[in-house]
């Protein structure tokens, strides 16, 4: 259970913008990432509907103007879920990363700070969290305290914390021999004080890649902890728990299927090549995939 | 070597060990009674307390995390508390299903993966290697329940070709092996699409290296440098992302299980969670923990024996 | 996606010329939602366990019919003493138990004792209840003398914790079912499916079909493949109501709509605020509007019901225009209430599609007269636990499907909390009378006292929609208990 660590020069992060702006798969990945966020942000003071009213009477329709993609089982308007959708899974997917970094990056880099037993005994709770098949886990935790979006965040956030923490473990060990640590070192700093002032700024970039495949991760957990009914609950829509009141009516209106697991697709399809264009830029020598 | 290898091991029985702890904890604090559950809504205050007494749940936490402790090691896992036979042979019984899908998931994904990340590596930059690339991008993006979804609409419902889902057993082979395609290429496909992208780049890095450009001085044809000599090189990386995929492969089928009500294991996990069957819950978990670890153990030391330098570090 | 529903079509024609050439089959593939824990059912409430064994492998001195009559079982006759409390079952003669033992008298008490002693784990030990003695009066004699007068003593008889066990195989059951019915346990393999193939031994008339395997399809979207596609040919109750229209379009299939004893109801917590006010919980059923709940939740299949009782029952009393939806008249209740400005609460949601969609309808509704709702969807674990036998809630939507079962709001404790002694003297009085006539009077005044307390908010009663190949016939179209009975099922051809 390796994660290498790409070696790198540090560079302004200026170069990198530019450098990435010239790459079509991050600029395509970029508009789709910002027509995602943007719906989710108007849907925040305005969706065409107000999907917390049903109107079964008129359900299951096709597209019209009234209802520009159709409306679901209960005779809601599925643009106006979609949109609201898109906000349930950002703001998922979101915390759990921020939930990720938060916890994972300091470990990380008190772990290399500190290195001997603490070290082994961050990486040994590392191992422990990797051992369980994640989305398993989810299952379990969502079990254990409810289904709903604030559990499916702490259920995918948990296994954040362990991929931030060895990336910031192995970007900072690979930086800490380097001279101008030596020279901080020399001048009397401390291993915090290195590490916020001379370590975390230069594995930024490295933790902003990573952040973008996680974010995406996050986004395709969410969709399977909804679809199992885990997620986030009616009223508020989610394209997960859209997928799964569609199926069964796949064969007379595939729209109501179609329809959310595109939504899904595009939105991972997004950030992934966002993640991989700025990881390019910033090692044009190291284009590894996960 | 030999003290690299016990340092792993005993690292991964440490991981384990606490792993079981976690799971025991886990599963002590999940709310809902099995014995209520069991008996159903109008059995009787005591009739469900002579369940549970029956089903020794009246004995106090860490005497029962023992007791499961050391019937682990023996391989005794206990006894459903729903279906009321060994949990290992439900194990048993679900593996036949999970262990095969598993490895048709894991082969189809291969048999995809490995040729397009050659070639896509070998055209480098190239249009075709773009199209390869773009394609694997949009099958990593799949979520595979909704991909299992359209091809059960297509292939079972609309063609009539495979089965929708179910599982005949394995008396009938064929029928067997019909039921599983579907699973199989639900959750071969999204993997199939990272490991093209790992094979290829693990490829571009290895065609840099000196020795294949000494086999191309020496005059070696293209096509056998690209699949003897760089192919061979480029297996380390795709190796781990594959020792990886299997313990995905076989754990993170519940949800495509589900979709294809197939009786594997990680249906059984989930019906056992939402039946509070927790004994088959720790067992299950405890056994995929332990394949997780087992996996990982025998990737590190392949490495070390590989790359001796890995055997001093970490 | 025009083209995908072509395609469909044109492999749906093919399929049925294909199935035409077969001749008549003996095998069946029934599909069930629920795998049952064990394969005993005296000894869990599982409803999953009778729909496979009941009538099949099972059976008791009684039987229930297909339109929840009393028929007799294995007693072929019985008389009832003048005070209505010894029963004299006489039993059939010749007949036995799968695995070649005889059944007898002492069979019969041996099954009834053990099912009401102390240690029983019988879910339904309050069927038994009313027993005083079970006593052998010859091998195919029984006599059954009852503490009190239980006019449903027969009925109770014929329930699926009520069948008649062997003493030599009754510890095994759970695992290897042995009973005296037309056919025989094969094979369970589990997490996908039993298997029961005929008893050629039967004391009956034997069952048209060899094999029938029951296959677990756990939920609705893999029904509709499953059926689809052949895999399946009977869901006796097909669990995505909403795949319907399409189905019935299919002249594969039969479709079927029937009647369950599950009466579908918004349960309030009564022994909580504000659900204890009177005003409040008839504020909710006018607030609710029925007829969207049963669009939505069951497709417009559910029969709309004004209180606790099947419309297939004839003690039935119509009361639903007792609150018709008027969400002026609920504001003005909740105003009436001191609750002008509405309120929050809870309602909790079991697993089912219909408590699930009606939730979301219920939320829907209520929110038009201020009171907001916070859905919380738990497994059957947790709902049991935290609402059936805690009492922790506000609101649910579930169906209870006992049949006859509207004395639950006569007893204490139980998890809704509604207390009213006009209606215990009912149900004493009810219990003392065998007259059917003064027995159907009861049960309409019963009917009555809940519709005007508003216990609950009454929906609507759970259709049973059988769907099964257009060739097959004797599938029972209703379900007055949960079993799925075979003895005349076959194909045709």
């Amino acid at each position: 259970m390796t994660i290498e660590t790409p070696i790198f020069t540090p560079e302004p992060e200026k170069h990198v913008l530019r450098r990435a702006l010239s790459r079509p798969s991050f600029v395509i990945g970029l508009a789709i990432t910002l027509a995602v966020a943007v719906m989710a942000l108007v849907s925040l003071f305005w969706t065409p509907y107000d999907v917390t009213r049903v109107a079964v009477a008129g359900r299951i329709q096709g597209f019209s103007w009234a209802h520009p993609l159709g409306t679901d089982h209960l005779g809601r308007d599925i643009l106006s879920m979609i949109m609201l959708g898109a906000r349930n899974s950002i703001a998922v997917a979101l915390v759990a990363v921020g939930i990720g970094m938060g916890i994972g990056v300091p470990l990380g880099l008190w772990a290399a700070a500190k290195g001997g037993w603490m070290d082994e005994v961050l990486m040994r709770a590392n191992d422990v969290i990797f051992a369980f098949p994640s989305l398993l886990s989810a299952v379990m935790i969502t079990a254990i305290f409810g289904p709903g979006a604030v559990n499916a965040i702490i259920a995918i956030g948990i296994f954040n914390v362990p991929v931030f923490a060895r990336v910031a473990r192995g970007g900072a060990l690979a930086i800490w021999p380097r001279e101008f640590i030596l020279a901080a070192r020399a001048s009397g700093k401390d291993g915090l004080k290195i590490s916020i002032e001379h370590i975390l700024p230069n594995i930024a970039n490295l933790l902003l890649v990573q952040a973008t495949i996680q974010f995406a991760l996050g986004i395709l957990a969410e969709a399977g902890l909804s679809y199992l009914g885990l997620g986030a609950q009616p009223p508020m829509p989610s394209w997960g728990r859209m997928l799964f009141d569609a199926q069964t009516r796949i064969a007379i209106a595939p729209h109501l299927a179609i329809i959310p697991g595109m939504a899904i697709v595009l939105t991972v399809l997004g950030l992934n090549l966002l993640g991989d264009g700025l990881r390019d830029a910033i090692d044009p020598r190291q284009r590894r995939p996960r | 070597m030999a003290s690299y290898v016990t340092k792993r091991l005993s690292i991964g029985l440490v991981t384990l060990l606490l792993a079981s702890v976690v799971v025991f904890a886990v599963l002590e604090i999940l709310p809902g009674d099995p014995a209520r559950i069991m008996l159903g809504m109008n059995a009787s205050p005591e009739t469900v307390a002579t369940l549970r007494q029956e089903m020794g749940l009246d004995q106090p936490a860490p005497l029962r995390y023992l007791d499961w402790l050391g019937g682990l090691v023996t391989g005794d896992l206990g006894r459903s508390y729903t279906y009321s036979t060994p949990v290992i042979e439900l194990v048993r019984e679900r593996l036949a299903v999970s262990l095969p899908l598993a490895l048709i998931s894991l082969f189809l994904s291969t048999a995809v993966a490995i040729p397009v990340g050659v070639f896509a590596a070998s055209r480098s930059g190239k249009l075709s290697d773009t199209i390869a690339m773009g394609t694997a991008q949009i099958g990593i993006a799949l979520p595979n329940f909704w991909l299992a979804l359209l091809l059960v609409y297509v292939f079972a419902v609309g063609l009539q070709w495979l089965p929708s889902g179910g599982f005949p057993g394995w008396s009938n082979p064929l029928q067997a092996i019909k039921a599983l395609i579907l699973p199989a290429i639900s959750l071969a496909l999204p993997q199939a699409a990272i490991l093209a992208r790992v094979t290829r780049s693990a490829m571009i890095e290895t065609l840099g290296e000196d020795f294949i450009r000494t086999a191309r001085a020496k005059g070696l044809p293209r096509r056998k440098v690209l699949w003897r000599h760089a192919l061979r090189n480029a297996m380390i990386p795709v190796l781990t992302i594959l020792g990886l995929q299997f313990s995905f492969l076989l754990a993170g089928t519940i949800i495509i299980e589900n979709v294809f009500y197939l009786p594997g294991l990680g249906r059984l996990i989930f019906q056992a969670i939402n039946q509070r069957d927790l004994i088959v819950v720790e067992g299950v978990v405890i056994l995929l923990v332990a394949s997780v670890i087992l996996i990982n153990l025998v990737v590190d030391i392949c490495y070390a024996l590989v790359d001796p330098r890995l055997r001093t570090g970490r | 996606m025009k083209s995908l529903v072509t395609v469909f079509g044109a492999a749906a024609i093919t399929l049925a010329s294909a199935n035409a050439a077969l001749s008549a089959r003996t095998d069946l593939v029934i599909g069930v939602v629920l795998e049952p824990p064990h394969l005993d059912p005296t000894a869990g409430a599982a409803g999953a366990i009778d729909e496979i064994l009941y009538a099949n492998v099972f059976e008791g001195l009684t039987r229930i019919g297909p339109n929840g009559e009393v028929l007799p079982g294995l007693a072929e006759s019985w008389e009832v003493s003048e005070d209505g409390k010894v029963y004299t079952f006489k039993l059939r003669a010749g007949v036995k138990f799968h695995d070649g033992t005889t059944f007898d008298a002492e069979d019969v008490k041996f099954s009834l004792d053990r099912a009401r002693a102390e240690d029983s784990v019988n879910a339904q030990k309050v069927l038994f209840s009313a027993i005083d003695t079970v006593e052998v009066v010859d091998p195919l004699t029984v006599k059954v003398t009852l503490k009190r007068p239980q006019g449903s003593f027969l009925y109770n008889m014929g329930w699926g914790d009520a069948v008649i066990v062997a003493p030599e195989s009754a510890e095994t059951n759970k695992e290897k079912p042995v009973g005296t019915g037309p056919f025989r346990f094969d094979r369970w393999a589990r997490g996908a499916s039993v298997t029961l193939v005929r008893n050629p031994d039967y004391w009956g008339e034997p069952a048209a079909l060899e094999k029938a395997e029951f296959r677990f399809v756990p939920d609705a979207a893999a029904a509709v493949p499953a059926l689809l596609s052949g895999d399946v040919q009977a869901f006796p109750n097909f669990p995505a109501s909403d795949a319907l229209e399409q189905i019935k379009a299919d002249p594969r299939f039969a479709v079927v709509i029937g009647s369950t004893e599950g009466e579908t109801i918004l349960a309030m917590n009564n022994a909580k605020a504000p659900f204890d006010n009177l005003k409040v919980r008839q504020a909710i059923s006018h607030a609710i509007d029925r007829e969207e709940i049963i669009l939505g939740a069951s497709n417009g299949l559910g029969q709309p019901i004004g209180s606790h009782f099947s419309p297939a029952n004839e003690a039935y009393e119509d009361l639903t225009g007792l609150y018709p939806h008027d969400a002026e008249k609920a504001k003005q209740l909740l105003a009436e209430a001191g609750l002008a400005d509405g309120f929050s609460a809870t309602i909790k949601l079991p697993p089912t599609t219909y408590a699930r969609v009606g939730g979301e309808i219920v939320t829907s509704q209520l929110a038009e007269v201020d009171i907001k709702l916070e859905i919380i969807p738990m497994e059957w674990a947790q709902w049991l636990e935290q609402v059936f036998t805690n009492k922790d809630f506000d609101l649910t939507i579930i169906s209870h499907t006992e049949p006859n079962d509207i004395d639950i709001y006569g007893r204490d404790g139980y998890y809704f909390g509604y207390n009213n002694p006009e209606f215990k003297t009912v149900m004493a009085e009810l219990d003392a009378t065998v007259d059917p006539e003064k027995r159907n009077e009861l049960y309409r005044k019963a009917q009555r006292i809940i519709a005007e307390d508003a216990v609950n908010a009454f929906l609507f009663q759970l259709p049973k929609v059988g769907v099964w190949d257009a060739k097959l016939v004797g599938m029972w179209e209703n379900s007055p208990i949960q079993a799925n009975d075979l003895t005349k099922v076959r194909w045709t051809d």
